[in-house]
């Protein structure tokens, strides 16, 4: 087995191939091993760098330095240097400001942040994701073998139970209670199902657990199995995360070959197996009866409630479904107990929460940082600032079914007690951060043209309902709204959260239910004065 | 019962089965909850909104597991924040539903509020209208005027067509998939689907043909708005202008029942059918009638019908009169005496064949009369037939039915739904046939047998079983491994299905013809005809199936009174005897030229026929009869369900009822017929005079049951006006070993198929004089087999 020091990675998204990333990763190859250090190093190549002029980018753990653009005459210096001798070649080091994507967090990693708490990502980044050794060095396995040989299936869900781990695909219900539902549910068949469908504007948190740690996954399901008394699993991955879908599979395949999956699990009497299933590319296939009916071959459509998965879910069988960062808290959780993860977090919501950061920041990215840091902290810390010294108006948290808050609300601990108690939804994480030059209405207008597009249809509020709530709010934006308008907007806000069949028609009316708490001011503006503050709305006199 | 649960729905109390869900607890009660999507027989889906409730559910101690008391010792209510679905929630013990407060209401209005502003309000010129729940739950629910002044009405095409009969108006439809459900869970032509999602999502055809099914016409009797829409009645007429009348189907032996809606046009002052809709009957054909039965009526208005008699004059066909044809019908009856022979076609009412029967017997004074020579084993069927009491709807677990030489979905098309839904509830099917059949997918067992050797399967099943103690000996010869070699089904699949019939708690033997050998020669039936039936019965027999409900034979009988006319004849002694040099021959309904058959040699022919027919081509006198809508009359269904028909349009010229025509002649002959006024009048004697038939009298006929689920009537509940039944659901009349508990095993010896044995196909959509008279069913009518040839061969 092969002890990897140093990982390096070659950026090879399009701009960077045509710049001659290939090469560069060539003789970066041809280097190492004229060193005698192809087994220390591992090579790899990442897609999406988030940025464009610094490509080809070579980064280099665990010390997490960039450098670019790299030409592929630079490469001796550099692997001379850094890998060689160990010091940094400064010559060569990128531009440290604004970096976006996956790169951002990547570089957080230096450590230098002093609020990052890494559990749901303590690997991703570290180790060779296609390596299942590399996986085992870093304590991988520990868990499901101390969960096999050591605990029953109640132990597992008490633990559960007392670290108040609650879920993160959206609706933070406590993950020990629903695997407590799922483990007392009648039946001889089960299932546990990991929603990976992630498809929030703005969210992309998931992937990077799937994509960097694909083994902390499928050990957190197998040990969801184990509790619940499952026989199989599925992992339904968004279908534009093509490489999270080729490194689950050959995850699973390692897996298997070492018995971590399969038959006499472990050799002992536990049995369980785990499917990959590609997503459809729709939204609404995240909700999770909708993935349960996709998953069945059927077009992904929510069902109605009750029953729940818990009892009736996949081919009607008892169904565990949980989000991918829920999952991935699981091993963590296993193997340094409860109250371990109690100490993060707040007393109510223990734990962290992976964010990503976009908007009108210095600095986009993701972090993983304990519950109840604030927005304000976020932005200052993380952000660095809003972007050319402006000042905060809103934010968007949680993606497109989160809630808009106004610069009020920054001081509010983001946790789900003291944003449930503010009627702010945590959502997916997303943290979009917007300055005066955002305007509300229009933000309103976009999500709802979101809803709209992806509202699967089957209701009649949520099918209906968002179409007339967007028209509503595109007149508004080109200055033809009118006093009864509003009124229409509020009823159909009612109607949708009321009426509607699942999450989707019914956070459909947050975005206008928090402008008119929050921005009645600027949203009268529009209405009275035919003006928009933001000066983004086209005011044309048209309307619909 | 064990399984009732208490509820209370607006504080009132009902006790309803397990597993029911709140809308038909509270239908139950009288209470209507409105709905759109959800249909009685479709799985709930909780789209459209409509029926979102209050539901209060007991506090349970966490500890003890036993309700919560409040002071006054009533279980603790916790009333649920969300309002929720009626159609999908099933109810629990102590449940709670409150269907008419405030929140409700409002939520109601809300939903028919987003329903209407989307769509067209067309009502004036829509076919739904006066009929349609989104206008009757709008005037009882609605809103009454809109709050919005955007209307996202969208413009989108109204005459789509999903197939050569079925149009979508794609701004009418209120996306609820009943038709999408209909054709996935009812019919299994899972030919219908939703394209795009939210609000540009829109109902298509997944066919090519488009909307390829037998059963399209159901979708527009339930979807809920006049967005599906038939070629046949589209804008020809509104519900309320229309006459409903109480009919039944006359295009196979299932006989479902029917509602004619008629019509006095206002061009011509004629009497026409515009539209057939089921009625319905939940121990016949539910709510579902298939596309011919729909389509098929138009022969009754075809302006190629008979409306005067003919009488052959210097070798040419005039017209005549009544007076004239019958004098001349007579006199040469009487001069013949003895030696005439009678023709009866399956088709025409038990009271026709019944007089016919008797005009033989009493006025020619001879028995020789043949009805159409298709089929064999009505003798067995009339004894070993389904018991009384048989609802193919109420079979499930224990039920064994064995389908034999038959194609369900081409011959009987409802009893494909029927059967397939008693698979689904647990019965279990064992279907034999030399080709597939649509049976085989809900098929325990699909046995494909050579072609010709279905009753040595037959015997090889019973073989597995026990060996039938009369006929022992025969049956021990067929043991499984001889039948597997004989017919080329696996032994282990002639002994898995040997134990699934050994193990029926009841069994039902379902036979077709489709066979290759010839039922009749020279007027004879041949023991290679009745060698299947003979082996279904002894079967039967042998294992103790006969003579009880959901127990015995199902035969698939081709037209829609086979089993009535047979024993119409049967009870007037009626056989056939062949001979030629006859001095007459007397047809009733049929057309053996047009089929191809050879008719005896004869001085005189008369023909009784609808059509001229290439049979009533080469009569001496031709007697224009009236078709089924024109005319009262029952018929006996191939589960011996005797059922009644109403006049539902004015006769066409001249044309008289098949039975009058006979009492005409029998009048005629000196017999005195005076006491036969009416059609009810003949069934009352057949009721009083033929044992199986006893309590088969008009009124009895007439007798309505209440239906679950009750559909139709003017209750809101799932739309469309003229489903209701009140004609009357019939009599199943008893099998005969019911009457005389004797039975008995025959031996006839197995036909051997040879190379040239040609399989007798059955289609449903074949050409034939009367579906050819239905311009609007044409493009389904095909001539060709739908198998290719080889496989129809023999051995
Ligand atoms: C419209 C809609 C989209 C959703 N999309 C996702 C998603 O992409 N990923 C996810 O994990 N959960 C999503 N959810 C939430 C899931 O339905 C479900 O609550 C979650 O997977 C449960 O996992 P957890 O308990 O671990 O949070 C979505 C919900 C709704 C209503
Ligand atoms: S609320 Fe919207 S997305 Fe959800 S089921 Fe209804 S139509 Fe589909
Ligand atoms: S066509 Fe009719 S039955 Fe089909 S979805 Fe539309 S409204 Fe419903
Ligand atoms: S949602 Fe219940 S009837 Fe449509």
């Amino acid at each position: 087995m092969k002890t990897v020091r140093s990982m390096v990675l070659v950026s090879n998204d399009p701009l960077s191939q045509a710049r001659g990333a290939q090469a560069v990763y060539q003789r970066l190859e041809q280097e190492i091993a004229a060193r005698g250090l192809t087994d220390e190093i591992s090579l790899m190549t990442v897609d999406d760098v988030g940025r464009h002029d610094t490509v080809p980018m070579v980064i280099v753990y665990p010390e997490a330095v960039i450098y670019g653009p790299v030409k592929p005459d630079d490469v001796a210096m550099l692997v001379e240097e850094h890998l060689y001798k160990g010091r940094i070649a400064s010559g060569l080091l990128a531009p440290a400001r604004e970096l976006t994507g996956r790169i951002a967090w990547l570089s957080a990693r230096k450590g230098t942040l002093p609020a990052e708490q890494r559990i749901v990502l303590e690997r991703a980044g570290l180790i060779d994701p296609e390596s299942i050794e590399d996986y085992i060095i870093h304590d991988g396995y520990v868990a499901l073998g101390k969960v096999l040989t050591q605990m029953k299936p109640t132990d597992v869900i008490a633990e559960l139970e007392q670290s108040g781990l609650q879920g993160r695909g959206g609706a933070g219900f406590p993950t020990g209670l629903k695997w407590k539902f799922v483990s007392k549910a009648p039946g001889d068949r089960k299932y546990v199902i990991c929603n990976a469908d992630e498809s929030e504007p703005g969210t992309f948190k998931d992937r990077l657990v799937l994509e960097g740690d694909p083994h902390t996954i499928l050990e957190a399901m197998t040990i969801a199995a184990y509790a619940v008394g499952a026989s199989e699993g599925y992992i339904y991955v968004r279908g534009e995360y093509v490489l999270a879908q080729q490194r689950l599979k050959k995850a699973i395949e390692q897996a298997r070959a070492l018995n971590l999956l399969g038959e006499n699990i472990f050799g002992s009497a536990f049995s369980f197996d785990i499917h990959v299933h590609a997503g459809a590319g729709a939204y609404i296939c995240g909700e999770e009866t909708a993935l349960i009916e996709s998953i069945e071959g059927k077009r992904g459509e929510p069902r109605s409630r009750p029953p729940y998965p818990t009892t009736h879910g996949l081919w009607g069988k008892p169904t565990l479904v949980n989000n991918v960062e829920t999952l991935a808290n699981i091993t963590a959780i296993i193997r340094n107990g409860a109250a371990w993860f109690r100490k993060f977090g707040t007393p109510k919501s223990p734990g962290t929460k992976v964010y990503t950061i976009l908007g009108n920041v210095n600095v986009t990215g993701l972090i993983e940082v304990p519950m109840g840091i604030t927005l304000r902290e976020v932005i200052a810390i993380y952000g660095k600032g809003m972007k050319n010294g402006s000042s905060l108006s809103l934010a968007q948290t949680g993606g497109s079914s989160g809630s808009i808050i106004p610069a009020s609300l920054q001081d509010t601990p983001m946790d789900f007690e003291s944003f449930g108690k503010a009627g702010v939804s945590l959502g997916s994480g997303a943290l979009l951060i917007c300055d005066d030059t955002t305007c509300v209405v229009d933000l309103a207008k976009v999500l709802l043209n979101f809803f709209r597009n992806e509202s699967c249809g089957k209701c009649t509020p949520c099918r209906i309902g968002t179409e007339r709530a967007y028209q509503i709010l595109a007149n508004i934006c080109e200055g033809t709204g009118t006093r009864n308008d509003l009124a229409q907007l509020t009823m159909l806000a009612d109607s949708l959260t009321a009426l509607s069949n699942c999450g989707l028609g019914q956070t459909a009316a947050t975005p206008i239910r928090d402008m008119f708490k929050h921005f009645s001011g600027e949203v009268d503006a529009h209405i009275q004065l035919k003006v928009c503050p933001a000066g983004v709305c086209s005011m044309s006199g048209r309307r619909l | 019962m064990a399984d009732l649960i208490n509820v209370y729905i607006n504080e009132v109390l009902v006790s309803v089965p397990k597993g029911t869900v709140i809308v038909d607890a509270a239908k139950k009660l009288g209470v209507n909850i409105p709905v759109f999507c959800y249909h009685p027989k479709l799985k709930p889906v909780g789209m459209c909104r409509m029926c979102l409730v209050e539901v209060g559910r007991r506090k349970i101690d966490r500890a003890t597991g036993q309700p919560l008391l409040d002071a006054n010792n009533q279980p603790e209510i916790a009333w649920g924040l969300k309002l929720e679905t009626g159609c999908t929630t099933p109810i629990e013990e102590g449940m709670q539903v409150r269907t008419q407060n405030e929140v409700v209401k409002k939520a109601q209005k809300d939903v028919l509020e987003f329903l209407l502003t989307s769509h067209p309000l067309d009502c004036p010129v829509c076919d739904k209208g006066g009929e349609c729940p989104l206008q009757n739950l709008t005037l009882q629910f609605g809103p009454g005027t809109t709050r919005f002044d955007y209307n996202d009405k969208q413009h989108l095409d109204k005459h789509y067509p999903l197939g050569d009969i079925i149009f979508l108006d794609k701004e009418r439809c209120i996306q609820c998939a009943r038709c999408i459900r209909f054709q996935d869970e009812v019919a299994d032509d899972r030919v219908l689907g939703f394209y795009e999602r939210g609000r540009t999502m829109q109902i298509d055809t997944l066919s090519e043909p488009g909307f390829d099914s037998k059963f399209s016409g159901n979708t527009t009797d339930i979807c809920p708005v006049g967005a599906l829409t038939t070629r046949d009645f589209r804008f020809r007429a509104r519900p309320w202008e229309m006459t409903h009348v109480p009919s039944i189907c006359t295009h196979c032996a299932v006989g479902c029942n029917l509602t004619l809606g008629t019509r006095r046009s206002a061009r011509d002052r004629q009497w026409e059918i515009l539209r057939v809709m089921p009625r319905q009957n939940e121990d016949v054909n539910e709510i579902w009638i298939c596309d011919k039965g729909r389509f098929g009526h138009h022969f009754t208005r075809s302006q190629a019908r008979l409306t005067t008699p003919l009488v052959r004059k210097n070798g040419q066909l005039a017209e005549a009169t009544w007076d004239e044809a019958i004098k001349l019908v007579a006199e040469r009856l009487n001069v013949v005496y003895g030696h005439v022979v009678g023709f009866i076609g399956d088709r025409v009412s038990n009271e026709d064949a019944y007089l016919f029967g008797k005009l033989f017997r009493e006025g020619v004074k001879t028995t020789r009369i043949a009805n159409r020579p298709h089929v064999a084993g009505a003798d067995l069927v009339q004894k070993y037939g389904v018991g009384s009491g048989t609802n193919l709807g109420a079979l499930g677990k224990g039920t064994v039915v064995l389908i034999v030489a038959g194609d369900v979905e081409e011959t009987a098309p409802v009893y494909m739904l029927r059967l397939r839904a008693a698979a689904q509830r647990g019965a279990k099917l064992i279907v034999a046939n030399a080709r597939e059949t649509k049976m085989d997918r809900y098929a325990a067992n699909s046995l494909r047998y050579k072609v010709g050797t279905e009753t040595q399967l037959v015997y090889g099943l019973l073989n597995a079983v026990n060996q039938g103690s009369g006929i022992r000996d025969q049956v021990a010869a067929y043991t499984p491994a001889k039948v597997a070699e004989i017919t080329g089904v696996p032994e282990a699949e002639i002994t898995a299905a040997g134990k699934l019939i050994a193990e029926a708690k009841d069994l039902i033997v379902v036979f077709g013809d489709e066979q290759p050998y010839d039922i009749m020669v020279n007027g004879q039936y041949t023991d290679a005809g009745r060698a299947l039936p003979q082996a279904c019965a002894n079967l039967v027999v042998a294992t103790g199936h006969a003579g009880k409900a959901n127990n015995g034979l199902l035969s698939l009988w081709p037209h829609n009174n086979t089993q009535g006319v047979f024993d119409m004849l049967a009870a007037n002694g009626a056989q056939w005897t062949p001979a030629d040099g006859l001095k007459a021959l007397y047809i009733v309904g049929s057309d053996p030229i047009g089929e191809g058959q050879t008719l005896p040699k004869s001085e005189f022919t008369i023909v009784q026929e609808l059509f001229l027919t290439e049979t009533a081509k080469q009569a001496d006198v031709v007697l224009p009869a009236l078709s089924f809508a024109e005319r009262d009359g029952t018929f006996t269904n191939a589960e011996r369900r005797v059922q009644r028909y109403y006049k539902a349009i004015a006769p066409l010229g001249q044309a008289r009822a098949d039975w009058e025509i006979i009492r005409m002649v029998g009048e005629q002959l000196g017999l005195k017929w005076t006491h036969y006024l009416t059609s009810e009048g003949v069934m009352a004697e057949i009721a009083a005079t033929v044992p199986q038939y006893s309590g088969t009298e008009y009124a009895a006929l007439a007798q309505v049951t209440e239906a679950w689920p009750p559909v139709g009537s003017n209750d809101l509940y799932f739309g469309g006006t003229a489903y209701d039944n009140r004609g009357g659901v019939g009599v199943q009349i008893k099998s005969g070993v019911e009457l005389d508990g004797q039975s008995e095993m025959n031996w006839i010896e197995p036909p051997v198929p040879s190379a040239e044995s040609t399989l007798h196909v059955r289609q449903l959509n074949r050409h034939g004089t009367l579906i050819d008279q239905s311009a609007v069913y044409q493009p389904r009518l095909i001539d060709a087999p739908i198998e290719p040839a080889q496989v129809l061969k023999g051995a």
